[in-house]
């Protein structure tokens, strides 16, 4: 047997085959398919329809609202009562209104170790934290595969990405990935499938895992794999999932690799990204001076459970800067409620924080609070492209949700490990 | 169908191609709005024909297709780039647009009247006499193309089957 990558041994078992090789064009098994308001019914119900066919397989299709939640527009409401009907009449699971469908497929224990799973949604690598498969594609693709259960791909070549120590407190997996794009470029990921390994991305929790997997698609990688642990088997067991035999699910030694780079955790400095790329990545330390008008805690990227526990430890018992707007939309509902019940809400409200619905929210550009003319926010979510959060004028700066939260208090930009207590270092 | 190049940089990304703040609306509404920060007067300018030449990561960001679809709808007769991001460049292909990748696209100016051949890899660059090579797509691909995009693809694998069905 060839030594293989964890991508290649996902792919050839759901092509049927016994091994792949890179460039190898396949059609592969689909486990699952997940949709959201945006790509998923209103999309592709008429491309079934012009097709003529049904689902393949209901039990393996999970709908999730996130994109047009809470429906504040006529037209949003419109696509949102479309998905309700949608997801009665085909039958197949759905999550209303839950929260962020990145964060609520694997809380509600859809996904698996080994899985090949396709996602209409470009942040889809986040289930790569679990040691599936899973990649982003288009409503007319996500279509041919709900009629088909199939789809095509090319055998990716896998960059391996090492990071070994730890990461020093006030630096979280949010560091990591900025300082990534910073270094290897938005398309270093070469729709390549992107693979986290090393001592501090095994020291990670489930959640900061979905960190990196989330923004292996700012790195342009197809996918952001991990390989599973018994981290991953807990996590699955806790939310009434099952990690089924994982065993073998991991990048063989003496593999062929297309790139290995190998980074140093305890050096890394928490990072900021200037507007208008990830890319623009720097030290918190070399950022220019900054004031900002809004900080956002929001979106799959960060505003996760953990990221809101992160950034309250920073907050507990400080007051905002005079000005500044701290804006916090909880990932799903089940992160908020934990966070509502450990007292981590009421640190931002007693902030003056303004909460938002559990949705995609002003990072994909929707919604009422969507950035206003010339207004500069720092942000915990992905991109920071221009006119994205709002208005071409607006300027947004990347950064974990610990530097959020530590810059709201300053109103400029702030190192987050200032305001550290004891025993709160890491998240 | 011959038509005059567009030359935009590295990194055009689907929120320039289809802005979020007009992804509740029509198709009509997001080519409107199609590129209007990079290039204001490109929706207005765009003739059937056209073709797009740019740098390296295009349609990096959103899995949205209306960044593709947009283009279609402009008459947009394909991209041709140093490289594409991964989910744009399946889903310019699911829907017919074809997306093509030089590795060199030197002497190529804005404006060069032009036409594109994806079927022999050609960009024809007519006024100037030149011709740029494009990388040729794998035969999946392009097939699907040569059918239209996924969709009719499918409709034709769907008859096939069918056909086999009612012989059998």
């Amino acid at each position: 047997m060839m030594a293989s990558t964890l991508a290649q041994k996902i792919i050839a078992r759901s092509a049927g085959l016994d091994s792949v090789r890179p460039g190898d064009v396949v059609t592969a098994r689909v486990d699952l398919a997940m949709i959201h308001d945006s790509g998923g019914p209103r999309r592709v119900e008429p491309i079934l329809q012009d097709l003529g066919v049904g689902l393949f397989d209901a039990s393996k299709v999970v709908l999730i609202s996130d994109h047009f939640v809470p429906g504040d527009t006529d037209e949003g409401a419109r696509i949102l009562e479309l998905t309700r009907l949608w997801a009665k009449e085909r039958k197949v699971a759905f999550h209303d209104g839950e929260g962020i469908c990145h964060v609520v497929l694997p809380e509600r224990g859809h996904l698996k170790p080994g899985m090949l799973v396709v996602g209409g949604d470009s942040h889809s690598p986040t289930g790569g934290a679990f040691g599936a498969y899973m990649f982003g594609i288009g409503a007319t693709e996500m279509a041919g595969v709900l009629a088909t259960g199939e789809i095509w791909l090319k055998v990716p070549g896998t960059i391996l990405i090492e990071w070994q120590g730890r990461l020093s407190p006030g630096v979280i997996a949010k560091d990591i990935m900025l300082a990534l794009c910073g270094r290897l470029g938005m398309d270093g990921g070469q729709y390549q499938a992107v693979e986290y390994t090393g001592e501090a991305i095994a020291a990670l929790s489930m959640q900061e895992r979905m960190t990196l997997s989330n923004m292996a698609a700012e790195l342009g990688g197809q996918v952001g794999l991990i390989a599973p642990d018994a981290t991953t088997e807990a996590y699955l067991e806790s939310v009434g999932g099952s990690a089924g035999d994982w065993h073998g699910l991991e990048t063989d030694p003496g593999a062929e690799l297309a790139a290995h780079h190998v980074f140093d955790a305890a050096a890394l400095e928490p990072q900021v990204a200037a507007p208008h790329s990830p890319a623009n990545a720097m030290a918190v330390s070399h950022a220019p001076d900054t004031q900002f008008d809004v900080a956002y805690i929001g979106a799959c990227t960060g505003a996760k459970y953990e990221d809101l526990k992160g950034a309250a430890a920073i907050l507990r018992g400080r007051k905002l800067a005079p000005g500044i707007a701290l804006r916090v939309a909880p990932a799903s509902m089940r992160d908020q409620q934990r966070a509502a019940d450990e007292g981590i809400m009421a640190v931002f409200e007693d902030a003056g924080a303004q909460i938002l619905p559990n949705a995609c929210g002003i990072c994909a550009g929707y919604g009422n609070d969507r950035l206003g003319e010339d207004v500069t926010c720092i942000s915990s979510t992905a991109r920071n492209f221009q006119g994205r959060m709002g208005a071409a004028s607006s300027k947004v700066w990347l950064a974990s949700p610990l530097t959020v939260a530590a810059s709201a208090i300053t109103g400029r930009i702030a190192d987050p490990r200032e305001f550290l207590r004891d025993g709160e270092g890491t998240v | 169908m011959s038509g005059r190049i567009f030359l935009l940089g590295d990194d055009i990304d689907t929120d320039q191609l289809a802005p979020g703040q007009y992804m509740k609306g029509g198709l009509e509404m997001l080519a409107a709005h199609c590129l209007e920060s990079a290039r204001p007067e490109f929706a207005g300018t765009v003739k059937p024909g056209d073709v797009i030449v740019a740098g390296k990561n295009f349609g990096m960001g959103s899995s949205r297709e209306q960044a593709a679809e947009a283009l279609k709808h402009l008459g947009v007769a394909g991209v041709v780039a140093r490289s594409f991001a991964g989910i744009f460049y399946r889903n310019a292909l699911n829907l017919g647009l074809p997306v093509l990748v030089a590795e060199n696209v030197d002497g190529v100016s804005d404006g060069d009247a032009v036409v594109l051949d994806p079927v022999a890899g050609e960009l024809r660059l007519t006024d100037k006499s030149q011709t740029v090579r494009l990388e040729p797509l794998p035969d999946n691909l392009k097939q699907m193309l040569a059918d239209g995009g996924l969709v009719p693809h499918l409709k034709k694998r769907f008859a096939k089957e069918r056909e086999r069905e009612a012989g059998a």
